[in-house]
């Protein structure tokens, strides 16, 4: 294999058609679809005395409008993702409410009409009776309330998990030091630029539901669906086209339209589509990040942690529908990149009459690094030491890998962290970084971290040589920008000595490829991309294989160059690999385009039957990349910020990103991602802030109220890589997709806190907040 | 209405917007919508010569007006507008949902400002948002698309 094409800057191939707007996203489709819209609660506890839908019936253009008692699966509660142990009192909604409404935004009513227009003047003329039941919005009241969000879940726990390394008691009795913190995280939202959206039909004739969905899993949608409606697996083809923006809370096994699109398509015999608008993605596709930590670590006088304790609680929502992957993994995270010989973590997961959380780009981790980072900068400021020789100390060293944590991980594993060099990285950062600025007001921040990225359980992939020498490559796993279709192209190039150009690939579409998990948790890139590897390598030695007998040759011999099977060191004796191609596909007729020479009359180089025992026509394979564990990113951000004294502006001076993903891809498409990821974190630390008030509405479900950044806010991002190889895949790479966003708050946190001398232990901030800390009487 | 130099009847729904007429009833489904209250700019579309948001709208507003959507920018299968081009050099996009009011804004903004400083490319593309990219690559992009269209 020749690495012509891996880690090099390969402009995308998806580029030309969505800047043309020939994009091809859900709400594009129509074919003559009738358009549908949610009714939802305007509640966040109610209960449902009555619905009265006759109005909305009676109105012209309507087709149908479906209440839960109208649904064959209306009484099934929709399924755990993922399932756990601890998770001892999950819950799941109902695809539409029919006896309590649990946060405001839940669906009790879907409409169909013969436009969309029409569906919303109908939505408008359902008459739901609601009593109000008391609400529970903050995470720690909700931890103490005598008020239920479910009846049947005391004290609103879903669940508990304590996980305990050495003996952290013993250890914070004996440490020269000890601090407590009490540390805020809010919830935030992923608001990609796409909202969500389905269209679904339905082909008696051919018995075949076919389902476009902006989902981060089709393959799963695929799966469920089936199960619910009682179809074989075989019958459905679920679609993520292109897709707006994911980073996370697009994979969700269902939200309501995910089953009552299909089931409508299927009940009316027309195609039905459901498009979201912004105000409902607010309240109805899930938040994540709302977490309150209680931290006590002891350390000794050079500043090294000698035992830590962290108790939080973390906001579900109503629901529990993925699971306590979230905190999990925030429990997971919290050591990042330091020795922590004693670690103590508990959690409480606890409901909550919100919208219900799950993973957000970060998904737990940027929670964990704050946790941890404010914890080193207590520590450093109690003992006067430099914040960044505390961190030097605590660094866990090159030569300590594997290191394993001790503590569990997503997948059900433990944590292992495979390779890496954090000093290198924490020493680069501050190279970059540089003097500090003249001024006032000016504060430094930093925060190394690290990022599990790569879960598996696999993905696979299916390339194919046609007879024309292109190649194309299919995935089960969708895209949302991450250029999947370039950097698998890369992969794919590299093993079979083709032009990157001359590469296709299709990715989250189940008539392609039926077989994958989902797009999230930085992982694709790792097993996807392995899994291409793979497929790619089995199709390069099938092609020698079948090269060897036209040339005469071994397979050991020859090599895939230029588009071209050919002898090693006499590059003239060679075939092309369109050519081989038709030679694997044995034919009594010919199609045209060469595949005469593949006819029966054309001599074989061997005999024997055409396809001998065990082989397969056409050239191609189907491979698979499986996981042994995560593997582990890292990196190190530093800025220098000013902060207005009387305005309270933030102004970012300066902002440098190290990041270790192992082997790079294609260095613009990871810089993309960090610089993507970065502003996130810059408006989830200082702009973004969902808004609830006491009766659970979300007061600023609105893009003019919600503030995320503009250009104006987002300073430029200096980034520079290192690569230390993982040694747990073949390709050597980590997943990097979250990184830009993981540190984000940590670091503006610290160098707040030095701008204007005021303590900073929540997230987010705002000019407002930062007002009131320094205003506040001490 | 003219959209893209070929006129249209006028719009028979008097409420339809000009984002969903153009998306729906021409089938240019290359102007996005994001919020449809006239905060994300990924329905921006050129009205007369200038961006505009096609959200806040009516279809019938546009009637005897000349509206350009990201289709027409370009010639089918032709080389890129300079600002294609330049977004494409300089991944000035991931998802691309937001990408076709990017381009149509920065069209305008290079239509007023030729070469403009670092702070006329952030005012001028300080009315679309962008979730994937973080702005620095369409700093760049914008950058790049000046000097594209001088040659």
């Amino acid at each position: 294999m020749t690495t012509r094409w891996f880690g090099a800057r390969v402009q995308r191939v998806e580029d030309d058609r969505l800047l043309r707007g020939k994009g091809h996203f859900t709400d594009d489709i129509s074919e003559g679809a009738l358009e549908s819209v949610l009714v939802r609660s305007p509640f966040a506890h109610a209960r449902i005395k009555s619905i009265d839908v006759s109005a909305a019936r009676a109105l012209p253009g309507v087709v149908a409008v479906y209440l839960s008692a109208d649904l064959p699966f209306g009484s099934t509660d929709l399924p755990i993702l993922i399932p756990h142990p601890n998770l001892t009192h999950g819950r799941t909604q109902r695809c539409l409410a029919s006896t309590v409404v649990r946060y405001v935004g839940e669906a009790v009513a879907f409409v169909v009409a013969e436009n969309r227009y029409i569906a919303e003047d109908a939505a408008d003329l359902v008459e739901v009776d609601y009593e109000p039941l008391p609400v529970v919005i903050t995470p720690e009241v909700s931890a103490a309330t005598q008020h239920l969000v479910h009846d049947d879940v005391p004290g609103n726990v879903a669940a508990e998990m304590l996980q305990e390394v050495g003996d952290v008691k013993a250890a914070l009795a004996k440490a020269p030091h000890r601090k407590q913190l009490r540390l805020r995280f809010e919830r935030g939202a992923a608001a990609p630029m796409e909202g969500r959206a389905v269209w679904a039909r339905w082909s008696e004739s051919e018995y075949r539901l076919t389902v476009y969905d902006s989902t981060q899993s089709p393959t799963s949608i695929r799966g469920g669906l089936a199960v619910l409606f009682g179809l074989p697996e075989s019958s459905v083809d679920v679609i993520a086209p292109d897709v707006g923006g994911g980073f996370g809370p697009k994979i969700m096994l269902f939200y309501p339209d995910e089953l009552l699109v299909p089931f409508a398509a299927m009940r009316l015999g027309r195609p039905v589509k459901w498009t979201e608008d912004r105000q409902e993605h607010f309240v109805a596709v899930n938040h994540e990040r709302g977490q309150v930590h209680e931290v006590e670590v002891g350390f000794d006088g050079d500043g090294r942690v000698l035992s830590l304790s962290d108790d939080f609680i973390h906001d579900a929502g109503a629901y529990t529908p993925y699971g306590i992957i979230l905190p999990i993994i925030t429990a997971a995270q919290v050591p990042g990149p330091y020795r922590v010989p004693n670690y103590r973590v508990r959690f409480r997961d606890v409901y909550t009459n919100a919208t219900p959380t799950s993973p957000y780009r970060g998904a737990g981790r940027p929670h964990a690094c704050f946790v941890m980072e404010r914890t080193l900068d207590a520590i450093a400021a109690e003992l006067g030491l430099d914040r960044v020789e505390v961190r030097r100390r605590n660094l866990i060293q090159p030569d300590e890998f594997p290191y394993d944590l001790g503590v569990a991980w997503q997948d059900g594993n433990r944590v292992v962290y495979d390779s890496g060099n954090y000093p290198a990285l924490l020493a680069r950062a501050l190279e970059m970084l540089g003097p500090r600025p003249a001024g006032d007001h000016v504060g430094m921040g930093l925060s190394p971290y690290v990022e599990g990225t790569g879960v598996g359980p696999y993905e696979g992939a299916h390339v194919q040589v046609l007879v024309s020498g292109k190649v194309v490559a299919a995935t089960g796993i969708p895209n949302q920008g991450q250029a999947h279709a370039t950097v698998w192209a890369q992969i794919v190039a590299d093993q079979l000595g083709v032009d990157v150009a001359d590469v296709e690939v299709t990715s989250g579409d189940t008539r392609k490829f039926k077989w994958g998990v989902g797009t999230f948790a930085s992982r694709s890139a790792v097993v996807a991309g392995n899994a291409m590897a793979v497929a790619a390598g089995m199709v390069a030695e099938k092609a020698k294989h079948i090269a060897a007998d036209h040339l005469e040759a071994n397979p050991a011999d020859l090599e895939l160059v230029d588009g071209r099977v050919r002898v090693k060191g006499s590059p003239e004796r060679g075939i092309p690999l369109a050519a081989v191609a038709v030679l694997a596909n044995p034919m009594r007729y010919a199609f045209g385009g060469g595949t005469e020479a593949a006819t029966q009359f054309t001599p074989r180089p061997r005999p024997g039957p055409p396809l001998a025992d065990g082989e397969q026509p056409g050239l191609e394979a189907t491979g698979y990349y499986s996981p042994t564990g995560s593997t582990w990113a890292a990196g190190c951000h530093a800025a220098y910020v000013r902060v207005d004294p009387k305005t309270f502006r933030l102004e970012i001076l300066k902002y440098v990103v190290v990041h270790d993903c192992g082997r790079l891809i294609n260095p613009m498409v990871v810089e993309g991602q960090i610089e993507g990821g970065v502003a996130q974190g810059i408006g989830g630390a200082f702009y973004e802030r969902l808004a609830y008030d006491a009766d659970g509405q979300l007061r600023n479900a609105s893009f003019m109220e919600f503030l995320m950044p503009y250009a104006t806010e987002i300073p430029p991002i200096e980034i520079d890589h290192i690569e230390t190889p993982s040694p747990l895949n073949p390709l050597g790479i980590k997943g990097a997709g979250e990184a830009g966003v993981i540190p984000v708050g940590a670091v503006l946190a610290a160098a707040i806190e030095e701008a204007l001398g005021v303590p900073i232990t929540e997230m987010p901030l705002s000019p407002l907040k930062l007002y009131e800390l320094v205003t506040r009487p001490s | 209405m003219k959209v893209n130099g070929v006129p249209h009847p006028a719009p028979v729904d008097p409420r339809r917007l000009l984002s969903d007429h153009l998306r729906h009833d021409l089938g240019l489904t290359g102007t996005h919508v994001g919020c449809e209250h006239g905060v994300c700019g990924c329905c921006t579309v050129l009205f007369d010569g200038a961006p505009i948001r096609s959200c806040l709208i009516l279809a019938v507003q546009a009637e005897g007006h000349e509206v350009m959507t990201i289709e027409g920018l370009a010639v089918p299968d032709g080389p890129l507008h300079p600002v294609q081009q330049a977004f494409h050099e300089c991944h000035g996009l991931q998802c691309g949902f937001c990408t076709p009011g990017f381009v149509l804004s920065v069209v305008g903004l290079l239509a007023e400002h030729p070469h403009p400083t670092p702070e006329q490319v952030d005012e001028g593309i300080s009315g679309n948002l962008c979730r994937c990219t973080g702005y620095a690559s369409i700093r760049r992009a914008v950058a790049r698309a000046a000097e594209l269209s001088k040659q």
